[in-house]
């Protein structure tokens, strides 16, 4: 063995070597390398790992870390139109003093009597999104909106026995491609079809007349997004529902929560298990590391039964009037069943949990009708001025919530180039989308929200004029 | 015999609060939001007129309605309600390695240059990001020996996921996956081992342990066939045995073409000590919020870095990272690539993290975590084994590495208070409560400690004492042990709520729907 340096860390208090020797003594051996006696030799890593020299002094470490990262340039020194999967709100202070507060940032998987809280502020998430979508259960999130669509399908094929789902054109790519692998299965048997059904060239609406056509007796579900990817309200949500119904299927609907203050919860509509992401509630982007995705549904066994995910559910102690809380239905984890569980969980995303659990609690009622009614507001303003200048359209942008598309067709510049000129100007631009949608040509999807000002707007706006004329 | 360590007298905080539905007060107000300013409502007047009617919202969501203060001191209370590792000597949560994560890090993760970063930005303007994976991603290929790694999975059984499927994708470029259609594993690796590989389409094979606690090598050979996809398993397993014939098994599922996955959610004991390459693994993964300081968070946000060989590379969820030497880009163009499993690149504030953290070790440093990690194990172990009603199961002689799983078998049959009573009572001397062992417990009445380097011989010593106080409890006292917690937030629940749809409740609107069926 490469011989070690003599460091003491402070991260590790029995790096002092007088303290390691006498616990070794304890032990009765003489050297640590003793206690891999059962590791073959020739399975021995030899030689010292071929790392870069410790940074030992914890200012120098901070110094060389924010080096590296001082060649980002972050959403807030730009001004950011980009969404598609993940978006910039306003992050309240609350919310990022909780995610900081050191018994939820460093917790894990304790029982219930030391972690009181943790299944408490789980327990208050579930109950608040249940709320927004007017569901009585709600899971534990996964890792992202598109992990839980994924599930969400599994779990209507296993309850209809069925294996197609049928999904619209205009899904995000990305989520696509989650739910392509979430539906394949090593036995041909037990793949999920995906197929895809076209839209109305002209609004971005689902097809009706092809979702009639291809809708069958195989089919487990039909799954739509309100706002959808392309940023339209779905405003045929409750006939789609009522299609798939009338044909023994299920019908799934992604939501992204920040605009149920205005638009209809998925109950309402007819959906039967509603996914979407917790990112808009009060989690940062971390550059896609803010994902979180939850499943809900109506409070019936038949549905419990499916969940992949932790549920936590309320219940009582000994003590009169006390609140306790554990695991519903532990059994159907794969925690307890292994390879007999019908899918899989894991570590997902407790910490966001609680944060986007404090977010509602922040916002309440009036918040989430205000920032709906301000979003649309502001991204509708913006779609106006845009579609003003010359060279621009803005195709499906009537029913947007918070996002849109920008098409420069007929501006003669290509996305890349619009987006480069604009980094310029201190601006991401919108989403490239025109090679996930060819047919919709030289297109962005832009993405507005409350932290946009009019200003912000404007500044886009003319920045966008002197780039095109 | 009572404990020569003197207990401290512990309580947790006990705060009795509401749900939260329960503390609103109709007008409160949270938080007020950028309302759209005059200009744009007189030009784009009211929003609901851009919400097709039978897609607006009728009643407002029956949410709570707080102050700010309210609602901060709400989450405080619940925040101090909870242990975190921070908090107590978290040596109870034995294979999750409850490290301690440097505050500087922390720090680092939650700057804007990590925080409001959008994933679809310029590459040009994130090579900040970028550095920092691609260095990981190097620093990881030298841990393991593999050769490529992904960031995607978002925790460790979503990387086992990921491999499951990377099984599926190289049999089926191969044109055996009809035929290649088994995963064995074992019954002392995670659960995702077995639960995973099953999701992806597999049948699932379980070795049980031999006399000598490894997986039965008779029965792995017995099992390796044509229809051996692969097999998935962790080593040293939850006993905290390291198997030394560990190349065999390997090499009887080499044999009839199958790939092996070494599951290394916890590394620690073996960090630069031995990889998974030398020992022919074709695929490892690294938990990183446990062997690499990242912290639990509740449950994630975590990160299962997963890691190949080259002949695997191809295989893996879009993008990765490259580097040509003056700039760092994302890869998308993988034709082959399985696909996705998780919008973006990963939990970028877990690999940054990490990131610092191997830095501020070093080669040097990580092989110190990995010594002291086991030293602390053996030592933690011998003071354990002194206590009145432990026992350890297989092989006795063998010298454990990161962790042992231990059992109150024989407190169990003296004294009638299990693993479980065990557990409530402990957390009533400030430690958090042990883990058992996954499902299905194969060591009756199990507990899996794991003293990783963070703990200090006191720590250790502390530890040990409140499961020798307990045991004498057990002993002169079972009552006190049988009806704990007492010095918990709560007191013991109702389990069999849990399990009752009349009376289970997920929400607080299903709770109050089934109120009556709880008195």
């Amino acid at each position: 063995m490469a011989k070690k340096e003599s460091v003491i860390y402070p991260y590790i208090p029995n790096s002092v070597p007088e303290i390691k020797e006498e616990m070794l003594k304890e032990i009765g051996i003489k050297e640590a390398e003793t206690l891999y006696g059962e590791i073959p030799n020739n399975l021995r890593f030899k030689r010292k790992l071929n790392l870069p020299k410790p940074i030992l002094a914890e200012w120098e470490l901070k110094r060389h870390v924010m080096d590296i990262l001082g060649k980002n340039k972050t959403c807030e020194e730009n001004l950011n139109f980009l969404g598609g999967g993940c978006w910039q709100h306003y992050v309240p202070a609350v919310c990022d003093e909780i995610a900081s507060r050191s018994e939820f940032l460093t917790a894990y998987a304790g029982e219930v009597y030391p972690d009181l809280g943790k299944y408490q502020a789980f327990f208050e998430f579930q109950s608040e999104i249940g709320e927004l979508v007017g569901m009585d259960v709600v899971s534990l999130p996964t890792y992202s909106w598109g992990c839980a669509a994924g599930n969400a399908v599994r779990m209507a094929s296993r309850m209809t026995a069925r294996n197609e789902v049928l999904l619209p054109e205009t899904i995000s790519p990305e989520r696509l491609a989650i739910i392509r692998t979430f539906c394949k299965s090593a036995v041909r048997k037990a793949r999920i079809d995906v197929r895809l059904i076209s839209y109305d060239s002209k609004t971005g609406l689902l097809d009706l007349e092809s979702l009639e056509n291809e809708i069958s007796s195989k089919t487990a579900a039909v799954y739509i997004e309100n706002p959808s990817y392309l940023g339209f309200i779905e405003s045929q949500s409750e006939r789609i529902s009522k299609i798939a119904h009338d044909n023994g299927a299920m019908s799934i609907v992604g939501v992204d929560p920040i605009s149920l203050g205005v638009v209809a919860p998925p109950a309402d509509y007819g959906a039967d298990i509603v996914v979407g992401t917790a990112q808009t509630l009060g989690i940062h982007m971390n550059c896609g590391g803010g994902g979180i995705g939850f499943i809900a549904s109506r409070d019936e066994e038949k549905y419990v039964a499916e969940y992949p995910s932790l549920l936590i559910s309320i219940s009582n102690t000994v003590q009169e009037g006390e609140y306790g809380f554990g695991i519903c239905a532990y059994q159907r984890t794969s925690y307890a069943s292994r390879d007999k569980a019908k899918d899989w969980v894991g570590t997902t995303t407790g910490l966001w949990t609680i944060v986007a659990a404090v977010y509602m609690a922040l916002m309440g009622p009036c918040g989430f009708k205000e920032i709906g009614q301000t979003i649309i507001q502001k991204a509708h303003y913006a779609i106006k001025l845009l579609s003003e200048i010359g060279g621009i359209s803005l195709p499906f942008s009537s029913n947007s919530f918070k996002e849109f598309i920008v098409n420069f067709d007929g501006a003669g510049m290509s996305v890349t180039d619009v987006n480069k000129a604009l980094l310029s100007h201190s601006i991401h631009g919108g989403k490239d989308i025109s090679r996930e949608f060819p047919e919709l040509g030289n297109s962005a999807l832009y993405c507005i929200t409350e932290i946009h000002s009019r200003q912000d707007i404007e500044n886009l706006v003319s920045a966008l004029k002197e780039i095109l004329k | 015999m009572k404990s020569q360590v003197k207990l401290r007298k512990y309580h947790a905080p006990v705060w009795s609060e509401p749900i939260i539905m329960e503390m609103s007060h109709r007008g409160e107000r949270g938080i007020l939001i950028p309302i759209a300013e005059d200009e744009i409502k007189t030009a784009i007047g009211d929003a609901e007129s851009y919400v097709p009617e039978e897609m607006q919202r009728k009643e407002l969501p029956k949410l709570p309605e707080l102050s700010q203060p309210q609602v901060l001191r709400h989450y405080e209370h619940l925040a101090q309600e909870t242990l975190g590792m921070e908090e107590n000597i978290d040596i109870s949560q034995g294979t999750c390695t409850m490290k301690y994560s440097p505050k500087v890090n922390e720090i680092l993760a939650r700057t804007p240059q990590i925080a409001d970063i959008h994933p679809l930005q310029d590459e040009d303007t994130i090579q900040g990001v970028l550095q920092i994976i691609y260095q990981l991603d190097l620093f990881l290929r030298e841990i393991s020996g593999m050769d490529q790694f992904t960031f995607q999975a978002g925790g460790g059984a979503h990387a086992t996921y990921i491999n499951a499927c990377v099984l599926r994708a190289y049999h089926d470029a191969n044109g055996e996956l009809g035929e290649r259609n088994e995963v064995i594993t074992t019954v002392f690796s995670h659960p995702c081992d077995a639960a995973t590989p099953n999701t992806a389409g597999f049948k699932v094979i379980t070795l049980m342990p031999d006399a000598n606690g490894y997986p039965d090598i008779e029965a792995l050979r017995a099992a390796c066939s044509k229809h051996t996809a692969g097999l998935m398993m962790t080593n040293p397993e939850d006993t905290g045995i390291y198997n030394p014939r560990v190349e065999e098994y390997v090499k009887a599922v080499h044999d009839v073409g199958g790939l092996c996955f070494y599951d290394q959610a916890n590394l620690n004991g073996i960090m630069g000590v031995a990889r998974a390459r030398e020992a022919g693994f074709d695929a490892c993964h690294f938990n990183l919020h446990k062997t690499f300081s990242s912290p639990h968070g509740c449950m994630g946000p975590a990160c299962g870095a997963y890691g190949v060989r080259n002949k695997l590379a191809k295989f893996l969820p879009t993008p990765l990272i490259g580097f040509d030497g003056k700039k760092y880009h994302l890869d998308y163009d993988r034709p082959d690539s399985l696909g996705k499993v998780r919008e973006f690149f990963g939990n970028v504030q877990v690999l940054l993290r990490t990131y610092a953290w191997i830095m501020s070790m070093g080669a040097d440093g990580l092989l110190e975590a990995a010594h002291v990690s086991v030293i602390n194990n053996n030592y933690l172990s011998k003071l354990l084994m002194a206590i009145p009603g432990v026992t350890k199961r297989y092989a006795e002689d063998k010298i454990r590495l990161d962790q042992v799983r231990f059992s109150w078998e024989k407190l169990e049959k003296d004294t009638g208070c299990g693993t479980l009573d065990v557990q409530k009572r402990m957390i009533d001397f400030g430690v958090q409560s042990y883990h058992t062992s996954h499902h299905p417990w194969i060591v009756r009445e199990p507990f899996t400690p794991e003293p990783c380097e963070t703990y200090s011989k006191e720590d250790c010593d502390y530890w040990a004492a409140v499961l020798r106080q307990v045991s004498w409890e057990a002993y002169t006292n079972p009552k006190i042990v049988k009806t704990a917690p007492h010095n918990a937030a709560i007191h013991a629940i109702n389990r069999d709520v849990l399990d009752d749809p009349k009376r289970w409740a997920m929400t607080w609107s299903a709770y109050l729907k089934k109120v009556d069926n709880n008195r």
